[in-house]
């Protein structure tokens, strides 16, 4: 069953992002080379980009659709975004960043609310010993960690992770990879991953579809691809070159 | 982890400039400092020029960093996060006033807003005159001092990771708040070196303020020019006005300075 699509053309300087993309609850990996434009798709769908033309819809609820001239804005999306680094918020604690999305609405809960929700996302997330520690005294995975229980307290309708494993040390990567696929099960909505590594791709047990030069060139499973991989780039992303 | 050592090639010779120049720059003060009997720092206190010169000083400065918060922060915002021609365009204009003597700023103000100047006949009309009053003075101090201010805070609001703002607004933020609790706190200690730099020179302020708003005891008489005025009648309390005038701006400057900093230990004891 078809959860979310999104269908995006934009220009930007002299690149150009043609892409259209759909999925189900099952995670969706992006890959492709550097300047393939797979940030570039994310920022699309959570709203940053100036599209020319586009459709992206979560479920029945239209974001984004330049025929009837939709443009719902970002922070009213319900689109979780983990960037490259995180962009974890220096001037906050570890519990002040997990709250930050509790704060910001107008149907806002209460402080004693928005604190406990936010303690027990931490908890959930074996984090609540680094509640009150400020974000630069943390370790990449932490760091990581805390990045996915910020967005996950708000529970998005859809979730953007941009190479959420690309700072980590191989060793902590492998843990932290387990930690994302048990999470990203449990979260059980729709979720769109940029990486650089098939090992990601399995043990989120996710779908792809390959960019290259701001167009889909090959989209399916991951026996699908090893199948038939149309290009080098695929080949060795699968191991199969 | 060892500390990769720095050896300057110019070690010797460079410590002894540097020195030099410390020298140069503290010398003066420490001259200021001892050449003061106690005795007439009370009486230059209790001088009639005194008192209306340093509030007139204070309420004038505060107001024109005020002006510059609010106008220029969202404009260093701009400056540091748009790629267009026209913000370089704006950058360098700026920076004009940084690099035109106050003298001539004086004058272009009289230009500008003289009853003969530019906008005077309007002012005029609307039955306003700018010149020779307080508002002539918080004007000058906003324009010989805004640069500093815009500079540093777009150089604070640059370093701010774009990816950030993004963050927050896929968090629930709408644009004001994102800058709001994201931007601005994280731009803070650069904001601060700017306004205490802005400030600083707002009350260092002279020749614009002589040229444009006059030398009016009571009126438009800031410190320096109360300094310049006593300068020509008793050496010895201009020495005092100026002491205090260096320790006033001395004790904000340091207040601004260290205020994020005192804010952050005092956050982490409490946490």
């Amino acid at each position: 069953m078809i959860v979310w699509r999104a269908d995006v053309q934009a220009q930007l300087g002299g690149f150009e992002l043609d892409v259209s993309v759909q999925g189900d609850a099952q995670p969706l990996a992006v890959i492709g080379p550097n300047g393939s434009g797979k940030t570039t798709l994310l920022r699309a769908i959570a709203g940053a980009v100036p599209v020319t033309h586009a459709h992206v819809a979560i479920g029945k609820t239209v974001l984004e659709s330049t025929e009837p001239g939709i443009h719902v804005p970002i922070e009213r999306r319900r689109v979780g975004y983990v960037p490259q680094g995180y962009g974890l918020f220096p001037h906050l604690t570890v519990l002040e960043n997990v709250e930050f999305g509790l704060s910001t609405g107008p149907d806002r809960p209460p402080a004693e609310t928005r604190r406990t929700r936010a303690l027990e996302m931490l908890i959930e997330l074996d984090c609540k010993p680094l509640a009150n520690r400020h974000v630069d005294r943390l370790s990449g995975g932490e760091q990581q960690r805390i990045a996915l229980a910020r967005a996950l307290v708000l529970e998005p309708d859809l979730l953007l992770l941009d190479e959420p494993l690309a700072a980590l040390d191989a060793t902590r990567r492998r843990a932290v990879r387990h930690f994302l696929a048990e999470r990203l099960q449990t979260f059980g909505r729709p979720s769109i991953i940029v990486t650089h590594d098939v090992r990601d791709v399995v043990a989120l047990n996710a779908n792809i579809v390959v960019l290259e030069k701001g167009h889909v060139v090959q989209q399916g499973s991951l026996a699908s691809l090893r199948q038939a991989p149309v290009n080098d780039f695929i080949a060795e992303f699968i191991g199969a070159g | 982890m060892a500390r990769p050592i720095r050896r300057s090639p110019l070690s010797g010779l460079g410590a002894l400039f540097g020195v030099t120049l410390v020298g140069l720059l503290v010398l003066p003060f420490v001259a200021l400092a001892i050449s003061t009997p106690v005795g007439d720092l009370s009486a230059g206190a209790a001088h009639p020029l005194f008192v209306p010169a340093l509030l007139l000083s204070l309420r004038t400065t505060l107001m024109s960093l005020i002006v510059i918060l609010v106008l220029g922060t969202p404009l260093a915002w701009w400056l540091a996060s748009s790629h267009s021609r026209a913000a370089r365009v704006t950058e360098v204009l700026v920076d004009l006033p940084i690099v035109i003597p106050p003298a001539v700023v004086g004058v272009a103000l009289l230009q500008t807003f003289g009853r003969q100047g530019l906008l005077g006949p309007t002012l005029d009309a609307a039955g306003i005159s700018v010149p020779f009053t307080e508002s002539a003075v918080v004007l000058a101090q906003v324009v010989v001092s805004a640069p500093f201010f815009v500079q540093a805070a777009a150089n604070a609001f640059r370093k701010i990771e774009p990816d950030m703002l993004l963050v927050a607004r896929t968090l629930g933020a709408a644009p004001p708040m994102a800058f709001l609790r994201v931007a601005v706190p994280i731009a803070l200690p650069g904001l601060l070196v700017g306004a205490s730099l802005a400030w600083a020179r707002a009350l260092g302020e002279f020749g614009a303020t002589l040229l444009f708003a006059g030398n009016m005891p009571g009126r438009t008489q800031t410190m320096p020019l109360a300094i310049f005025s006593a300068l020509e009648s008793d050496v010895r309390l201009a020495v005092v006005f100026s002491l205090v005038l260096a320790a006033v701006g001395v004790v904000l400057l340091l207040a601004l300075r260290f205020a994020p900093a005192l804010r952050r230990t005092i956050g982490r004891i409490t946490a």
